[in-house]
């Protein structure tokens, strides 16, 4: 028999697509999907089931399939497992295959493990696999993993491009079948904004299905086209099609996942592959329709058994018969509208098994009248056959058949109502959930539970179309659980359910978990209730007393790149780049990432490895000159005539007294006592402090200061300003920098005694404005340039073609700052630090009533006379370099655990010293002076003295050249 | 029953009808000896260590909605040990030995799968953090060990260590005995053999107060299901531990924020451990059902709604995308929200309150599955003794008042 | 992705905002005064409320104010928002 029909349908079959399945050449239309191009050629096996590996066709045609998943590969790294046939359209060259067998679809050896299904129950895993105990992770664990699982996962680097929008509309409609069409064009008549978008290709829901209907006199198909096209002329209407709302996140944001190139033969690579809309809107009206439940009798999964809706929607949408002849199990009257339309397209109707005693209506007496037998009071028990179905166990009689089509009714799909916290209420008639309007959303249609169109469409005259009376919800009367699946891809079946109560499990969670009911990739959509109404009816409880799973996002699974979107690579992460990176580039400079920032972390000369350069750069800062970027360096501009007084109270120590042109090293801490950042602190004007913060510390020290200000000394006249941006600051170190800048700067005396270390000026420098600061971060003359951030290259390039500086990067900095024991906040600190453990606590003004964190360094824990101070350590043997992070002991010889007393922070090769250094923090350092202690390595111990942390012109004879 | 290979077969010959209940279902009884307010992992461990090491049976747990589900069943199941400081890596590597032997002790197969927990360094600061780490742990006995950034690809060969990327791999931290297990097997493990050993499980019962004698002492709980009496209540209530407290008129240092997870859709096996990484905030393993099971970070605000925004996921998945590239066309099919306690320095708090009688464990934060066997064992000992476990010692609320914090979100931090 | 009104600006998305903790913490005057169980409470013990709850917002890629809150922490739904300094 030929699948696909003469006539009808929605597909173009002057056009014909070449497509393979399983390395198979087959042929499809426009129009068509994977799965109705498969039926068209004769195809149901379309997948295996994730545990018992049982043959599986389409149980479904949409959204919800659970068994007909298939790995697409467009090649380059552009495959995807686990898509669902009914959802990809058919183009020409598509390459699908099925998942989960071995050596092929129809010969799995996989298939075995129904040999075992027995001793395979719901949660057999817990219950063994435990000896001996090392067995889990090499033996069982392995097995189990590589039998579980579906599809494989791409094993190349997507290379397509995935894009964010945001949207704002007074009305967002999801679905747009005849509600959401209906709702739709009701808010844009207002001229209200409004975005109606829909999971399909096409919009038209369920109408695209219904070939005999009408509205108000024309074809329910007609009716679409031209709403649509009303819609489309609006200016205020955006459609999205092939977009699926898929979360909803609070005050009305909801997620849509459009597929934009997927269903394209060759993709305009300028397109994005898909787009994640975040949709804000002020009302949202939920449309999303209903999904059709199977009937749950044991074989239940066989191929060529399909939900009746699901045939229907193929023969209608596609032109494709399900098989050649069938029987109709149902217990709702939308099943008779597929026998009729089967019927009517020469597939035999064995029979219409119903369960009802005696269903009544004009679906009833159509069949009849069309000839079909129909048995009422009858269930379907059973089926047979393998690859294919081959007869429906009805009553005691075995009836041959090549497809069952059934239908245990409808349920409202409830996920976007549910996920925006909307309440849910039990309609006892229809045995569904309803939802419950709440402020800024409403559902309308079948997923509100109005299933009759002349509901949906009030005010049009509506015929020729069946409404979907009646249902069942759990196992089949008369049928046996077993191997009666409720969960189709999670091989869940009613005896599993009843294990599961059995066991004790009483809550729909715990039976949830424990069976895995409807945790597959369809989320449940087919299996929910009537997995909920076998736990109600076993538990002797309705079932809104056993209650629903929670919904959660997403309604159906989104590409992670599609959520990622475009951050990626570059923009990931952006840099930021200091003004001078690009001269930093020039000069061959390794970078290293600190926080955001990338800064040159060392500049090799030829054959030069990171030690060498080092070496060499800081024998140049400590010999001649060194020049050095240090524009990372926050910078806040504190500005008021209270500003003093607010220095006061965010740092340890006292600013009042600092004269204009002056400069001061600033502890902050937290209020909590512990050392939060440091900075050189410059006063430029009586009003105007010019703030150094560390380069990662500078926004939550900005963020910091703004609190107190703000919250707790509002009464400060004092505007804090961001600055980092702003200046370009150029450091040039070494008893030579005087002589260096000199040529270049005017308007300031450069003269040690007119400008000593520890001061600011403000003139020219290259003919540009500068704050000049006498400062040092190596123990050598320096100072640091500041000039707007545009300047800094030029300044830059102007010293540099002196041909004297020598740069040199972060890693010779922290040697150079190391030598002379200036700590760095963030590796000598850790927020666990005090002042005094750092011996800082010369820096705390005894005069100052009250700075933030003052009070709390008075706590119990913070005086002890044992915490961890920070000394220098020297190791015996000079040239062994000890790894920053290595933990101290007293007692080398003790067992494992050893009692840890301080761990190293800084250490380095000392090019200065021609040995090697070392900062810590250790118990009661400053007792231990002189006194051996031990780093204990893998398989050796290295013996190391405490020193005072300054290791290089301790009377800092050197900072005046 | 007796959980093993001869009675799954023998009951699968027989159609499984002999399986009863995995633990009973009981009313409550008037009074305990000990309540324990909170049906999770580390409740239900507290209850099965007490009756099993202790003796106390007549114990019972509260539980506000169904066992397990909280935290419990919303973590990454990622299990280690490493920390920093003594009294941190000793109270998680004692729960990883309970780990070890969990399934066997609890004759409940947990899955706990040592399959090795990498920390991934992208910047100088994380390596010298995670080899202080390294160290440390050495000196306490604790496997973790660094790896160069080729031997982390041996180990885990889906990550990319060319240097050409927004952060490069600079170097790993791993702990091979590090992993995951099966977080709801966890709970019913322990509420199967609490169950056994007298401890009456109670659900759908929710604790609305607190009672005290004039001395102050608790006396028992309201709730629910009526008045429960009890000389001895412990508060195991992950982020509702504040509430909880409240009713006995002690401020917590807590805060309660949303933390997200996801899984990807089942693939076969692909990824071999767990990776974490904090400079670009992902945490990716996958379960032993296929899914890519990824954490994500907390929202920025308390909050109670076990929801977050979509931001919050978009911004972990971008992160997984970038770190493995060949993942951009899975799918993510579920995501969910938990409700973490956080303390101000990021370490629990077990032991004794003001309140004479009234214990606390809290304050796990985004870690707490791994501690849930150790947890519960010390908190047993505590209860049961009225006198702190060693290993619980330190993690006192009265460490807020003296400054003595356990401070790992600092030894972890991130400046200069 | 919250919409939080900034009294200054108007309702914004909450990635231009930074959350600051619990609203009329008080610091004293004179901390100095504090003694040790007063001065945790400061800096340490929050209520963390199951439903109302005063909290700060900095509208920090806005206007830069900080500002105080009401938020249900069930529900997530902003009651109101008002300047710093002033009274729930």
């Amino acid at each position: 028999m030929r699948f696909r029909t003469a006539d009808g349908g929605r597909i173009d079959r002057t056009r014909t697509l070449n497509f393979s399945f399983d390395g198979r050449a087959l042929t499809g239309h426009p129009g068509d999907t994977l799965a109705s191009a498969l039926l068209a050629n004769g195809i149901h096996l379309m997948g295996r089931s994730f545990k018992y590996h049982r043959p599986r066709g389409l149980l479904a045609a949409g959204i919800e399939e659970p068994n007909a998943l298939v790995h697409v590969d467009r090649g380059g790294g552009r495959d995807a497992p686990n898509l669902r046939a009914t959802q990809v359209e058919l183009y020409e060259g598509l390459n699908a295959t099925s998942q989960n067998r071995y050596p092929s679809l129809a010969l799995d050896v996989g298939e075995a493990a129904r040999l075992f299904s027995r001793f395979l129950p719901a949660g057999f895993y817990y219950k063994t696999f435990m000896w001996p105990a090392s067995f889990w992770k090499r033996l069982y664990e392995p097995v189990i993993r590589a039998a579980a699982g579906l599809g494989r996962a791409p094993v190349l680097p997507d290379p397509d491009r995935y894009l964010h929008r945001y949207a704002h509309c007074e009305v967002l409609v999801i679905g747009a079948g005849a509600a959401g069409l209906a709702a739709a064009r009701d808010a844009a008549v207002t001229g209200a904004r409004v975005i109606l978008c829909d999971e399909q290709n096409e919009m038209g829901g369920g109408l695209l299905s219904e070939p005999a209907a009408t509205i108000d006199g024309q074809p329910a198909a007609a009716w679409v086209a031209a709403v649509l096209a009303d819609l489309d002329s609006r200016a205020n209407v955006t459609l999205l099609p092939r977009a699926t709302a898929f979360g909803w996140y609070p005050d009305n944001m909801i997620g849509v996942a459009e597929r934009v190139t997927d269903h394209l033969a060759t993709p305009d690579a300028r397109v994005p592959r898909e787009r994640m809309w975040q949709i804000r809107a002020r009302e949202v009206v939920i449309a999303t329709g209903a999904h059709e439940r199977p009937l749950v009798f044991p074989d239940n999964d066989r191929p060529g058994i399909m939900l009746a809706g699901a045939a229907r929607l193929f023969l209608n949408r596609h032109g494709v018969r399900p098989g050649a002849r069938a029987v109709i199990a149902t217990a709702c009257d939308s099943a008779y509208a597929a026998a009729l339309d089967l019927h009517a397209a020469g597939v035999a109707i064995a029979l219409i098994a119903d369960l009802r005693a005696n269903p009544v209506g004009p679906a009833i007496d159509a069949a009849r009248a069309a000839g079909i037998t129909v048995r009422t009071g009858t269930s379907i028990t059973g089926s047979t056959g393998h690859l294919r179905v081959t007869g429906a166990l009805i009553g005691t009689e075995w009836v041959a058949c090549d497809c069952i089509l059934m239908s245990g009714g409808w349920t409202p799909s409830l996920h976007m109502h549910a996920q925006s916290r909307g309440k849910l209420r039990f309609d006892a008639a229809t045995a569904n959930f309803l939802p419950v309007a709440m402020a800024g959303q409403r559902s309308t249609g079948a997923c509100a539970g109005m299933f009759d169109l002349a509901t949906i469409l009030p005010g049009h005259a509506v015929s020729g179309i069946i409404t979907p009376d009646g249902g069942h919800a759990g196992l089949v009367p008369g049928a046996k659980p077993k191997r009666a699946f409720v969960d189709f891809q999670n091989d869940v079946t009613a005896k599993d359910l009843l294990l599961a109560t059995q066991e004790g499990f009483r809550s729909i969670e715990h039976v949830k978990r424990y069976t895995t009911t409807g945790m597959a990739t369809d989320q449940g959509k087919t299996s929910n209730i009537n997995a909920l109404a076998i736990v109600a009816g076993e538990l002797g409880n309705t079932i809104p007393e056993v209650g629903l799973t929670t919904y959660r996002p997403p309604y159906s699974p989104v590409t992670f790149g599609t959520i990622a979107g475009a951050s990626r690579g570059a923009l990931f992460d952006p840099e930021r780049r200091a003004p001078m990176h690009d001269q930093a580039v020039a000069l061959g400079a390794r970078f290293e990432d600190v926080g955001p920032w990338k800064r040159a972390w060392y500049f090799p000369g030829p054959g030069e490895d990171l030690h060498a350069a080092v070496a060499r750069e800081c024998r140049a800062v400590r010999g001649s000159v060194g020049i050095f970027d240090a524009s990372t360096l926050g910078k806040i501009e504190v500005v008021g005539a209270d500003a003093a007084e607010f220095l006061n109270r965010l740092y340890t120590n006292a600013w009042t007294k600092l004269g204009v042109g002056r400069c001061r090293y600033g502890l902050m801490l937290s209020e909590a006592g512990f050392v939060m950042d440091d900075g050189v602190v410059g006063r430029i004007a009586e009003d105007r402090f010019h703030v150094t913060t560390t380069t990662g510390g500078a926004p939550r020290v900005l963020n910091h200061m703004e609190d107190y200000l703000q919250t707790e000394f509002p009464d400060l006249r004092v505007w804090l300003t961001s600055a980092t941006e702003q200046w370009a600051v150029i450091a040039v170190q070494g008893p030579g920098a005087r002589d260096l800048i000199a040529p270049f700067v005017e308007g300031i005396d450069l003269a040690p005694a007119a400008f000593p270390h520890m001061s600011v000026r403000e003139g020219t420098i290259c003919g540009v404005p500068t704050r000049l600061f006498r400062v040092s971060f190596t123990g050598e003359l320096g100072f640091e340039i500041n000039v707007p951030a545009d300047f800094g290259p030029a300044v830059w390039e102007a010293l540099m073609g002196t041909g004297v500086p020598t740069p040199y990067g972060t890693e010779a900095m922290h040697v150079l700052r190391a030598e002379k024991g200036y700590i760095i906040v963030g590796q000598e600190t850790d927020g666990t630090v005090t002042p005094d453990d750092l011996g800082l606590s010369g820096m705390i003004a005894k005069s100052k009533k009250d700075f933030v964190g003052k009070r709390a360094l008075r706590r119990p824990d913070l005086v002890v006379p044992n915490r961890k101070q920070l000394v220098g350590l020297l190791t015996e043997d000079p040239a062994v370099v000890l790894e920053e992070g290595a933990q101290i002991v007293a007692d080398p010889a003790q067992p494992i655990p050893m009692r840890m007393i301080g761990h190293v922070t800084s250490s380095y090769a000392s090019p200065t010293l021609g040995r090697s250094i070392a900062m810590a923090l250790v118990e009661g350092g400053r007792g231990r002076m002189g006194k051996l202690l031990y780093v204990p390595m893998p398989g050796h111990t290295i013996a190391v003295r405490v020193v005072e942390p300054v290791f290089h012109d301790k009377a800092g004879a050197r900072l005046d050249g | 029953m007796k959980f093993s290979l001869r009675t799954l077969f023998t009951q699968g010959l027989s159609g499984h009808t002999g399986w009863g209940p995995q633990w009973r279902t009981p009313e409550p009884k008037p009074e305990y000896d000990a309540i324990i307010v909170g049906g999770g992992g580390h409740g239900l461990a507290t209850a099965y260590y007490l009756a099993a090491e202790h003796g106390v049976r007549n114990v019972a747990v509260l539980e506000k909605g169904w066992l397990g589900g909280g935290n419990t069943g919303r973590n990454t199941t990622i299990i280690r040990s490493n920390y920093l400081w003594d009294e941190s890596a000793a109270i998680y590597e004692h729960a990883v030995k309970l780990w070890e032997g969990l399934s066997q002790e609890l004759n409940y197969n947990v899955m706990y799968s040592p399959r090795g927990v990498m920390m991934l360094a992208h910047t100088i600061h994380d390596v010298q953090v995670f080899k202080r780490h390294v160290h440390a742990n050495r000196l306490n006995g604790i496997d973790n060990e660094w790896l160069t950034p080729g031997e982390a690809r041996e180990f885990c060969p889906p990550l990319n260590i060319s240097a050409n990327v927004r952060y490069p791999i600079l170097g790993a931290a791993l702990q091979r005995r590090g992993g995951t297990a099966r977080h709801d097997a966890v709970a019913w493990g322990y509420a199967r053999g609490a169950s056994a050993r007298g401890v009456d499980i109670i659900q759908n019962c929710e604790v609305t107060g607190i009672n005290r004698d004039a001395a102050g002492a608790v006396t028992g709980v309201e709730t629910s299901r009526g008045t429960i009496r009890s000389r001895k209540i412990g508060v195991v209530a992950a982020g509702h531990t504040s509430v909880l407290m409240g009713m006995a008129g002690v401020r917590m240092p807590l805060e309660s924020y949303p933390l997200q997870a996801l899984v990807s859709e089942p693939v076969k096996p692909v990824f071999p451990c767990v990776v974490m990484s904090n400079t670009i905030h992902a945490y990716i393993s996958q379960s032993d059902k296929g899914e890519l099971v990824i954490g994500a970070g907390t929202d920025a605000y308390t909050s109670y709604s076990q929801a977050g925004g979509l931001h919050i996921a978009a911004h972990t998945l971008d992160a997984i995308c970038e770190m493995f590239p060949m993942f951009r066309r899975m799918r993510m099919l579920r995501n969910w929200g938990g409700i973490v306690d956080v303390t101000p320095d990021r370490s629990p708090i077990i032991g004794k309150t003001p309140v004479p009688g009234l214990f606390v464990n809290c304050g796990w934060g985004t870690g707490g599955f791994k501690a849930t066997p150790g947890s519960g064992h010390v908190f047993a000992a505590t209860i049961a003794r009225d006198d702190p476990h060693p290993i619980a010692a330190p993690f006192t609320l009265e460490r807020f008042r003296t400054g003595r914090l356990i401070d790992e979100a600092a030894a972890a931090a991130v400046a200069h | 992705m919250l919409i939080i009104p900034c009294p200054h600006c108007g309702p914004r998305p909450e990635n231009e905002f930074r959350y600051s903790g619990e609203a009329h913490v008080v610091r004293p005057a004179d901390p100095e005064t504090l003694d040790d169980a007063a001065l945790a409470e400061l800096l340490y013990m929050r209520s963390n409320p199951k439903g109302r709850h005063a909290e700060r917002w900095r509208h920090i890629h806005g206007c830069g104010w900080f500002f105080n809150c009401i938020r249900d922490t069930v529900t997530d739904r902003i009651e109101r928002t008002y300047p710093a300094g002033t009274a729930p």
